[in-house]
């Protein structure tokens, strides 16, 4: 709570502290910085952004006010920002991949675009994972596909979400693999561990996150990475398997549009030493750390648009 | 047993007992003000933790878990208003008791059952965790959604009077609970082509609206404070050993709801927001005078907040064998836990067994502490309640209540959208539809349209997808309580009715 109201007087005192500024200086920062988490505390987003806070702090000389702004997916906290904050440097907001590709183009009222704002960096991903559990009988991707092939739209599997990065990979498999299976999506990462062990779907596709939280009583099929992941080298890429699918989630942290270049370069130079600093402790949950800022943002959004696009377009 | 032993001297240290007590008489105050959640106490405490050894960040998690729901039960008596989602059951006798001059009575009786309930469920943490886990992930979609449909027959225990506004107000819940990004297929919903909506409408903002808001404006209205000037607190009739005694005296009820807070805490979802109506109502099914309820019976509330505090241990069995978060607050414990590299499993039990075992003996110290937490925190808020003029009280709630709302999502369309409930439910409470069903419908309506779909969706190969519904033995059970349970709710009213039409004249018969 009182990290809440401070943010509050935080953000008032800003507002009022602007008009006096005027345009951006020098020897930003001088003063607090917003740090909107456009989901739920507890997330994996907000768990990163607590990470980072003590270190940005450190590197930044200020305090770094971690917000959470939840609603609609991430598009209330986004439409927001687009539409009312400052390109002062003082706000910044999560942004992830998929949804900011993908809700502009389903929902007609998302109230945000995916380019109308500033991409600091993205600073990890996390490639979806086709898991089964212990005692399925798919004991490779191959399994799978071949039963899949004969049945369709016998095999379900569960992810978070519907559009999500889950979604469209699990579309991407039938794509690839041109087979029917049935997606069906859960509301987050949390129910997918029950709908596994219960036996409710036959497969998921979710994390590699996941994929290491139930090491012990499921199996990885396949990882959508253009290589294996440290936390889980035993188990194969789509790629090694002959499916060319790599995708995932990526998490990264945006600026109003307008923002000045020094300023972001500012920020992008904060979050890689943040970055580096961290990975001791997310690389062994299955996070995979990247360091993607200036140009290669456009290049990532636009591989994984064109990449979505078609599939999204398809089936709206 | 070595390693039961060890845990419990690692949580004999000075530092442990003092985060127990900090982290409970924290958790009960912000469980007590409208609007903050043990979500969101967790949440706040989180960043803190960081800078702990893990045994003490889970420790003052769980402490803070305890209090915060516990706390919940003091506006629920007091003001009628649910501090915590989970306390909306203590409201219907313990906010008559206050109002009858007992609130020492309901508070210390709230008490003792949170004690009660919160060792009951350490204890089924401590000895059934893997048998009970391999019972939660047995509720699947199907299985969810016989558990809404269930939760939903409620509506016609929770409608006292007309069964037909309780049902209106269980339809205007589950519409309510349509608003916003939809749980399966992500279509938008009655947003009107205006974005912030498609947070949808939270259940905590609904809570505060449809409780707090028509509280409020009928203090106002009647300008005088609903709870009587009465004695001394505690001096009365009533003292705690003999409030003791009575909650004592009748075991039936609170093992039943201890046992109903231990099935639905487990099942993954569903969570605390339903155990406490669900053993209310059945404490009121099986009580001898069932009339009773609703106008002042103990019984009510120690049903209420028995099951609630089992909920809090009981839902860490499936997120400590199987990381399933079984309540919302769960999910921030499982947060810490993989922060510390501590991966739900038997592992957890075994390997780190004296952390783990640390773990839950804190929560059964955090219960015990509530006790003499609970009794004078108690004394303090009533000695406020009671001293202050309603012209002071009804805007210092509506500010924290406000507060609350917007601090939930930070977000003042919240606000709005709990101003307009409130409003809408004070004259709606005025026509006799109370906010109780209206409630429950937004809770469940998701839960059940999102088991339905769910199911459909993976019955697409079948050739009539309905049957899935029914195609597991426990889903088949499920069915068949929700047809029982519909059945005794009705069955009685429609024998009396149709007993006083007999007896009525033949020209009233005619009439539709």
């Amino acid at each position: 709570m009182k990290s809440r109201l401070s943010t509050l007087a935080v953000a008032v005192s800003a507002f009022a502290l602007f008009g006096a500024a005027g345009a951006v200086q020098a020897d930003y920062p001088e003063r607090d910085i917003t740090y909107v988490i456009p989901f739920d505390p507890g997330g994996e987003s907000d768990v990163t952004a607590r990470f980072q806070e003590p270190i940005l702090e450190e590197i930044l000389g200020v305090g770094v006010n971690v917000t959470h702004r939840p609603g609609g997916g991430g598009a209330v906290a986004w439409s927001e920002f687009q539409n009312s904050a400052e390109p002062d440097g003082y706000e910044i907001i999560g942004v992830n991949i998929p949804h900011i590709i993908g809700q502009p183009i389903q929902r007609s009222d998302a109230g945000f675009e995916t380019d109308d704002w500033e991409i600091i960096t993205f600073f990890h991903s996390t490639p979806n994972a086709l898991i089964v559990p212990e005692d399925s009988p798919f004991e490779t991707l191959d399994d799978l596909v071949e039963y899949a092939r004969e049945n369709p739209e016998a095999v379900t599997l569960g992810g978070s979400g519907t559009y999500s990065a889950n979604h469209l990979g699990a579309l991407r498999l039938e794509r690839e693999a041109d087979i029917d299976v049935t997606y069906i999506p859960f509301s987050g990462t949390g129910p997918l561990p029950a709908a596994l062990e219960g036996g409710h779907v036959s497969g998921i596709f979710n994390y590699t996150m996941l994929g290491v939280q139930m090491e012990d009583n499921a199996r990885v099929l396949a990882v959508a990475s253009e290589e294996r992941v440290p936390a889980l080298p035993d188990a194969p890429t789509f790629k090694e398997q002959g499916y060319d699918i790599v995708g995932g989630a990526y998490r990264g942290v945006a600026a109003p549009t307008g923002t000045p270049p020094e300023v972001i370069e500012v920020l992008e130079e904060a979050f890689a030493e943040a970055n580096r600093e961290i990975t001791e402790k997310q690389e062994p949950l299955g996070f995979v750390m990247e360091y993607i800022t200036g140009e290669e943002v456009d290049e990532v959004i636009g591989t994984l648009r064109e990449a979505y696009g078609p599939i999204l377009e398809a089936a709206d | 047993m070595e390693m039961l032993l060890e845990a419990l001297a690692s949580l004999m240290t000075f530092e442990s007992l003092i985060t127990v007590l900090v982290g409970v008489s924290a958790g009960l105050l912000i469980g007590s003000l409208p609007g903050l959640t043990a979500t969101m106490a967790l949440a706040v405490l989180l960043p803190f933790t960081f800078s702990m050894p893990p045994l003490q960040g889970l420790i003052a998690l769980g402490a803070v878990y305890m209090g915060s729901i516990y706390g919940g039960a003091f506006t629920a008596i007091l003001i009628n208003t649910p501090g915590t989602p989970s306390s909306i059951a203590t409201t219907f006798d313990g906010y008559p008791m206050a109002r009858q001059g007992r609130a020492f009575e309901a508070l210390a009786g709230a008490t003792i059952a949170s004690v009660i309930g919160g060792l009951v469920g350490v204890a089924f943490l401590l000895l059934l965790a893997p048998p009970l886990a391999r019972w939660a992930v047995a509720f699947g979609p199907a299985e969810m959604f016989w558990v809404a449909m269930l939760g939903l027959t409620l509506v016609a225990s929770l409608s006292s009077g007309s069964l037909l506004k309780g049902l209106l107000g269980g339809c205007v819940g589950m519409l309510l609970s349509t608003v916003g990004v939809s749980p399966v297929g992500g279509e938008t919903r009655f947003t009107f082509g205006f974005p912030p909506l498609q947070g949808g409408i939270e259940l905590i903002v609904a809570l505060i609206g449809l409780f707090v808001i028509p509280e409020l404006l009928t203090m106002a209205a009647e300008g005088k404070g609903a709870l009587p000037q009465g004695d001394e607190f505690g001096k009365g009739e009533m003292r705690i050993s003999r409030v003791a005694r009575r909650v004592l005296g009748k075991p039936v009820n609170l093992i039943r709801s201890c046992l109903i807070g231990q099935i639905i805490a487990i099942i993954p979802g569903a969570g605390g927001n339903v155990t406490s109506l669900v053993a209310y109502n059945e404490a009121r099914r099986f009580s001898r005078d069932p009339d009773s309820f609703g106008k002042g019976n103990l019984d009510g509330v120690v049903a209420s907040e028995s099951s609630n505090n089992v909920m809090v241990a009981g839902s860490m069995i499936p997120l400590l064998t199987l990381g399933i978060p079984g309540a919302p607050p769960d999910a921030i414990i499982l947060g810490v836990l993989l922060l510390h590299g501590l991966r739900p499993g038997l592992d957890l039990f075994t390997e780190t067994g004296v952390l783990t075992n640390g773990f839950i003996l804190s929560m059964g110290l955090a219960a015990l502490m509530l006790l003499p937490v609970g009794l004078l925190g108690a004394k303090l808020i009533y000695r406020v309640v009671i001293k202050t003029p309603y012209y002071f009280m009804v805007p210092f709630i509506a500010m924290v209540t406000m507060l609350g709302t917007f601090a939930l999502r930070n977000s003042l369309l919240d606000v709005g959208i709990m101003l307009v409930l409130g409003t809408v439910g004070y004259f709606l409470r005025l026509i006799g539809i109370q906010a109780a069903p209206i409630v429950l419908g937004l809770i469940l309506g998701g839960i059940a349209e999102e088991g339905y779909v769910q199911t459909m969706l993976a019955a697409v190969v079948d050739p009539i997808p309905w049957l899935r519904l029914v195609s597991n033995p426990l889903s088949k059970v499920l069915a068949g309580l929700v047809v029982l349970g519909a059945g005794t709710a009705l069955l009685p009213m429609w024998l009396e009715r149709s007993g006083r039409l007999r007896k009525a004249s033949s020209g009233e018969e005619e009439k539709p």
